[in-house]
């Protein structure tokens, strides 16, 4: 079926099947390779991207389900040349060794810190539970994501919707 | 990495355009919320639907309102927004219990209360919590609606009293004035409940009038221990008794081993988390009192 | 030439080269290279653990309208590759013919139009199996009347693979027969999975027109891989280029050929079409090297005031359906020798034999540093258990037998010769950072408070110091199916004053691009920024074996400073002619020649680079350019160690542990990018959580693998890891060029043994000694019970 998707701000039309997982719809279809997959089980959370503004698994979403909907992937992170904070603080800090699931955690803490500026360390641990990382051990992810924080990497102004009630898990 | 079988696919735009698409494509269809149950189960082709009728855009099915004396929670509302409502943490401090330790943040972005209800896995926290609160769901179906107390709603595992071509679409839950509670043991962050436990307690000088005991993963009936709530209705919220009615609770499960431990060691977690679970809700109770 | 603090030319914190395109989503992993016409595959697996094939009918699969191949064990037969060679000179089916040996055993290839199709058409191949009974517990593997697994195997009459022993077994009995205490203890190292988060995978392209293959694969040994396909296919080596992209991360799960890879190749040569073949998380969980998988009995022996006399232990190898365990040649146990650990002993023995079992073949994986980590844990686990029952500290009991510095290096009594090390110091600080006395105190506290009220948690301080041998190694004793474990440098220093250093190694996370650029740069002073670092391609890289057993910096890292050396040497020809002075006359300081006793005459390396490419003349036979390669042959093993303390809090209501602190104290020798070493040791201090506390791969009675998923196989997530606290000594390699060690590895050896005695120690009050691995809440749990759960087999 033909589907509409906007990502990273830019609208794609695809006929696609049904069956398409969203994370194979922006790798396959759309060459979109910084987005990655690493279990079947939406368990690993390296395939994080953002759905109307919501981390979600994009191994466990449809691509069906996107039409007509807003993605953001990792491609979209950087404003242009210029580095995200979140980024910046990854290879400021160490926060990534072979480079697999960093997208996913840069998602994950771009999201974290659009609604809670100044994450404690607690706060971060809890916002990145759900992605597996096998290499960094977490400690300099924990670290990137504050130096982010310490660097201008609070909420973006053009990014931030309305804080929600209780954003801390 | 692992994909579904091919099949037919409907965005449902109204809770009766889905009971439409669910009566075209008859009982090989399913309905997909968050769809963090069904994909994988799709993924690993344990679940080969022949339609599937995507309900994520209802609306009117993502609210969380005070109707009266009861809290409605819309099926399609998400883990994450069961969590971080105030409402919700303000009345049912075990759903905010349960929803902190279901799956991960990313997860509950996406997975929805009412998906996990009607998936009815015998490990759903939601379930045991719900139970525990005896909560009622609401379904449309093509005859109208229906109100089915959430104790008689689990067939089984993975089978609900929903009919062909009926919806979940409101979980609704008494406001009362309670306290209650969550205690869960999981092998890591994420994990399924290796055994967990809800309580919820109403009291009225010095006596409990009510008692909800849930269980989760240990395979008690209902996802309740109904003799360990006749134990503690009637008689105060002491500690003996809370340990007398974990102790009966842990008799009344019914575990099975797995990966996640032995059946004693299983019945052993049921009565010491309802027990556990008691005492945070006695505490949190004698707080509201002060 | 110009020194920041951020970017130094040579050693020291540096952040990495490679993030930029990381961070930007640009890595490109094997399941993004995107090739024209490329075609998609899926294996089909089989399902029992043990049976024999009866028949395979492909017919729906091939009618299929996008399947374009379906190659299965009798297609392999016909073109002699049903069968392949595995690194330990055993055989291992590529696709199964005879019986299926394992349950996720490949049987089929599918080859198709896209990767759902491919996945389609699995379902439409029938195959017929007789199931026969597996052999799934190690420990009854060689009954009398254990079904034989390997009939296949002429003369194999028994799931017998090896004996194998170090040590002298008559000393060591003597010591242990005149011995005032003796404690002996069984233990399991459970299977556990590398688990990489990138899955294994290939690209193969053979091009029909030019007869050269191209494999894009998850590879930590690209040349090693390059000539084994040459040997395993008969492809001229020449006509083989192997491409090990980047790589999301490998943990040696990523050193061996699987039948996937095989296939794939046959699929291209079928097909006329390169042939994407990826596996999923259950194949890779269920199929690829496993590690470990050791039961072990240890014995110690001391006297009754603690001095340790001697270690004994016998070991089952559980190593799958095939022998594929990626060992040097004649070590089948690995390294596990080295289980005398960090203690002056007077004896030692160890006894390993392997078995098959009906379970997926490897053996070692998993920064296991070819089983120091099973050693590392078997001697660290019976010091607590020797300390438990001679009633001691065990950081006092560890302190009286560590080897003293003066002892370096040391002879130790399985063969090995540690090359330095200071341990009391490594303890010490340790024992200092984590406040040693106070934890002690506060432990005693609690236990008195617990035993009062019968409730609370029970906090555990558990120590472990480990010695590991890496960076194999000397030719002389150390081989890989023929091929010495020697690594090769290419460094060509352009005009301009800019380098290229080609190496046979290549990261899988570890960050290689950054630091040979700066071993470089602190051998030639070039920053490191302008040198780059080419891996992972065999048409461009010298050949050596690959990255693993944290072999890296000990042997490839010394070759590029090897390589820097020889051009530092051909340089200082080129500037003596440029200064018109005699070579001798000349001194070196970082990035510049001068002439001795003016150092205002000298010439900078990019003064020296642009004049080697010029016309000016050099002294007869020297050649011009700066163009230098070599190959390295380790003269010994590097011995990096440290000292662990770990502390848990553990709830006997629950059997929940809660890791609270971890300090590690790690000493690597020189530190070339200390920022990297210290993720290198956090990633590892994760692993050895996960493994304590979580990871197994169990089997049941059927031979179904109980660990198949991320569902059903944990891996330690943010909330399971506390933060780190480390702490460094550094005593340099002695025979490194750069008196650096291998690191990569070293948290993964000593920490689990840390996490298990601290456990164990929490439970002192239930008179608990000894918990295998996984240490779940329900194993911790029938351990205080007094009923501890076999943690390698079903739950019943």
């Amino acid at each position: 079926m033909q589907i509409t998707v906007t990502v990273n701000g830019e609208q794609y039309v695809r006929d696609v099947e049904p069956r398409l997982l969203l994370v194979h719809f922006l790798r396959d279809e759309l060459r979109l390779t910084g987005t990655h997959w690493g279990c079947d089980t939406s368990n690993c959370g390296v395939c994080v991207v953002w759905l109307d503004g919501t981390p979600v698994k994009s191994c466990t979403v449809l691509a069906v389900m996107a039409d007509g909907h807003e993605v953001r992937t990792v491609e979209g992170l950087a404003n242009g040349a210029e580095l995200d904070p979140v980024q910046q603080g990854f290879i400021a800090c160490h926060g990534l060794q072979c480079g697999f699931c960093t997208p996913a955690m840069m998602m994950t803490a771009r999201w974290l810190l659009d609604r809670n500026p100044d994450p404690s360390e607690r706060d971060i641990r809890v916002a990145i539970s759900g992605q597996v990382c096998r290499c960094t051990g977490y400690e300099n992810i924990v670290r990137s994501i504050r130096w982010a924080a310490e660097h201008g990497g609070g909420a973006h102004p053009a990014e931030t919707e309305p804080a929600r009630e209780e954003v801390r898990a | 990495m692992q994909v579904p079988t091919a099949f037919q696919y409907e965005k449902a735009t109204s809770v009766e355009h889905a009971l439409e698409l669910l009566v075209k494509y008859g009982p090989e269809s399913r309905v997909v919320a968050g769809g963090h149950s069904l994909l994988p189960m799709m993924k690993l082709r344990l679940a080969q639907p022949e339609a599937l009728i995507d309900i994520n855009d209802l609306d009117e099915l993502s609210r969380i309102r005070v109707d009266g004396d009861e809290l409605a929670i819309g099926a399609m509302v998400r883990h994450a927004e069961l969590l971080s409502s105030a409402v919700v943490g303000e009345h049912f401090p075990i759903l905010r219990d349960a929803e902190r330790v279901i799956a991960d943040p990313i997860v509950r972005n996406r997975g929805t209360a009412g998906g996990s209800l009607c998936q009815a896995d015998p490990s759903e926290d939601l379930s045991a919590a719900f139970c525990a609160l005896r909560a009622n769901l609401v379904t449309r179906g093509r005859e109208g609606s229906r109100t089915i107390a959430v104790r008689e709603f689990f067939m089984g595992p993975y089978e609900t009293a929903l009919r062909e071509a009926e919806l979940l679409v409101e979980i609704r839950v008494p406001i009362r004035s309670h306290a209650s509670a969550y205690q869960k043991v999981e092998r890591r962050a994420g994990d399924w409940a290796v055994a967990a436990a809800g309580a919820v307690l109403e009291m009225s000088g010095g006596v409990i009038t009510e008692a909800g005991v849930g269980l989760t993963a240990v395979g008690a009936p209902q996802f309740v221990a109904e003799r360990a709530e006749a134990f503690l209705r009637g008689g105060p919220p002491e500690d003996e008794r809370f340990v007398e009615a974990g102790r009966i609770a842990g008799q009344d499960c019914n575990p099975a081993a797995d990966q996640r431990g032995p059946v004693d060691y299983k019945r052993h977690l049921a009565g010491e988390l309802t027990t556990r679970a008691l005492r945070v809700a006695a505490t949190r109770a004698m707080g509201q009192e002060a | 030439m110009t020194a920041t603090e951020e970017r130094p030319v040579g050693f020291g914190r540096m952040t990495r080269k490679e993030d930029a395109r990381f961070v930007r989503g640009h890595g490109t992993y094997v399941d993004d290279v995107q090739l024209p016409g490329m075609l998609h595959a899926a294996i089909l697996r089989s399902s029992y653990a043990h049976a024999r094939i009866t028949s395979v009918d492909t017919s729906a699969a091939e009618a299929h309208p996008k399947v374009k191949a379906v190659i299965t064990g009798q297609t392999l037969a016909g073109l002699k590759l049903a069968w392949m060679p595995t690194i330990s000179y055993d055989t291992q089916a590529v696709l199964a013919t005879d019986k299926v040996r394992f349950q996720g055993q490949e049987v089929a290839f599918v080859v198709a139009e896209d990767r759902y199709a491919a996945r389609d058409a699995l379902a439409l191949i029938d195959v017929e199996y007789e199931p026969l009974p597996p052999v799934i517990d190690a420990r009854r593997a060689l009954d009398r009347d254990a079904p034989v697994i390997r009939d296949d195997k002429e003369n194999q009459t028994d799931n017998h693979i090896f004996d194998w022993s170090a040590g002298d077994k008559a000393r060591t009995d003597e010591v242990f027969a005149n011995a005032d205490v003796v404690v002996a203890q069984d233990m399991l190292y459970p299977r556990v999975h590398p688990a990489p988060l990138e899955t294994c995978g290939t690209v193969a392209d053979m091009d029909p027109i030019t007869g050269k293959l191209t494999v894009w694969s998850t590879t930590q040994a690209p040349h090693a891989h390059r000539t084994l396909y040459a040997m395993v296919a008969g492809i001229p080596e020449h006509k083989i280029r192997i491409i090990s992209p980047d790589i999301g991360g490998g943990f040696g799960n990523k050193v061996g050929i699987y039948p996937g890879y095989v296939c794939a190749v046959v699929g291209s040569i079928v097909t006329g079409k390169p042939v994407k073949w990826m596996e999923d998380r259950s194949e890779n969980l269920m199929s690829t090297s496993f590690a470990r998988d050791y039961h072990m009995r240890g014995e110690i022996a001391s006297t009754t005031d603690g001095k340790i006399l001697g270690v004994r232990v016998n070991v089952i190898a559980d190593h799958g359906a095939f022998n594929a365990t990626a060992q040097p040649t004649g070590f089948p146990a690995g390294f596990f020798s080295v289980f005398t650990g960090s203690y002056d002993l007077d004896a030692a023995y160890c006894s390993v034999t392997g078995v098959y079992t009906n379970k997926a073949p490897g053996g070692v994986a998993y920064a296991c540093s070819f089983r120091v980590t099973e050693a590392a844990y078997l001697v660290e686990r019976m010091v607590d258990r020797l300390a438990a029952e001679l009633a001691m500290d065990p950081a006092q009991l560890r302190m009286r037998n560590l080897l003293r510095p003066e002892q370096f290096p040391y002879q130790a009594k399985t063969g090995w010769e540690y090359d330095s090390g200071d341990y009391p110091r490594a303890l010490r600080l340790a024992m200092d950072l984590a406040h040693y006395d106070d934890l002690r105190r506060e432990q005693a506290a609690k236990r008195a408070q617990f035993q009062e009220t019968g409730s609370g948690e029970l906090m555990g301080i558990g120590i472990s110091f480990f010695t590991e041998a890496v960076g194999a190694g000397p030719r002389k004793h150390m081989d890989i199916l023929g091929l010495g474990m020697a690594d090769g440098a290419e460094l060509r220093v352009h005009p301009t004053g800019k380098a290229v250093l080609r190496i046979s190694v290549q990261t899988q996370g570890q960050g290689h691009e950054t630091t040979f650029a700066q071993i470089v740069a602190e051998e030639l002073g070039i920053p490191p920024d302008d040198i780059d670092v080419v891996h992972g391609d065999t048409d461009q890289t010298p050949f050596g074996l690959g990255t693993y057993g944290s072999r890296s910096t000990p042997v490839s890292g010394a070759a590029a400073a090897m390589v820097a050396r020889k051009v530092r040497d051909r340089a200082k020809i080129v500037a003596a002619a440029m200064l018109e002075v005699s070579q001798d006359d000349l001194e070196w300081e970082k990035g510049r020649w001068f002439v001795r006793g003016d150092p205002d005459s000298g010439k900078t390396m990019t003064e020296i680079a642009l004049a080697a490419h010029s016309n000016l003349e050099l002294p007869d036979g020297v050649e011009g350019h700066l163009d230098a390669t070599c190959v390295y042959n380790p003269p010994n093993l590097t011995y990096p160690f440290g000292a662990y303390i770990c502390v848990v809090d553990v709830d006997p209501g629950t059997g929940q542990v809660k890791v609270r602190r971890f300090v590690a104290v790690d000493d690597c020798g020189i530190r070339i990018n200390p920022m990297i070493v210290e993720g290198q040791i956090h990633g590892g201090l994760a692993d050895g959580v996960g493994m304590a506390l979580m990871q197994v791969i169990a089997f049941d009675e059927d031979g179904n693998c109980l660990g198949g998923s991320f569902m059903d196989y944990l891996l330690p997530t943010s909330m399971e890891c506390p933060s780190w606290e480390l702490g460094e000594t550094v005593t340099p390699s002695p025979h490194h060029p750069i008196g650096a060690k291998g690191v990569g590895e070293s948290a993964t050896v000593g920490s689990p043994a840390a996490v298990v005695n601290a456990v164990v120690d929490a439970l002192t009050p239930y008179g608990v000694r000894h918990v295998d691995m996984p240490l779940t809440p329900a194993a911790v749990w029938r351990a205080i019970q007094g009923r501890p759960l076999r943690t390698d087999l079903a739950i019943t």
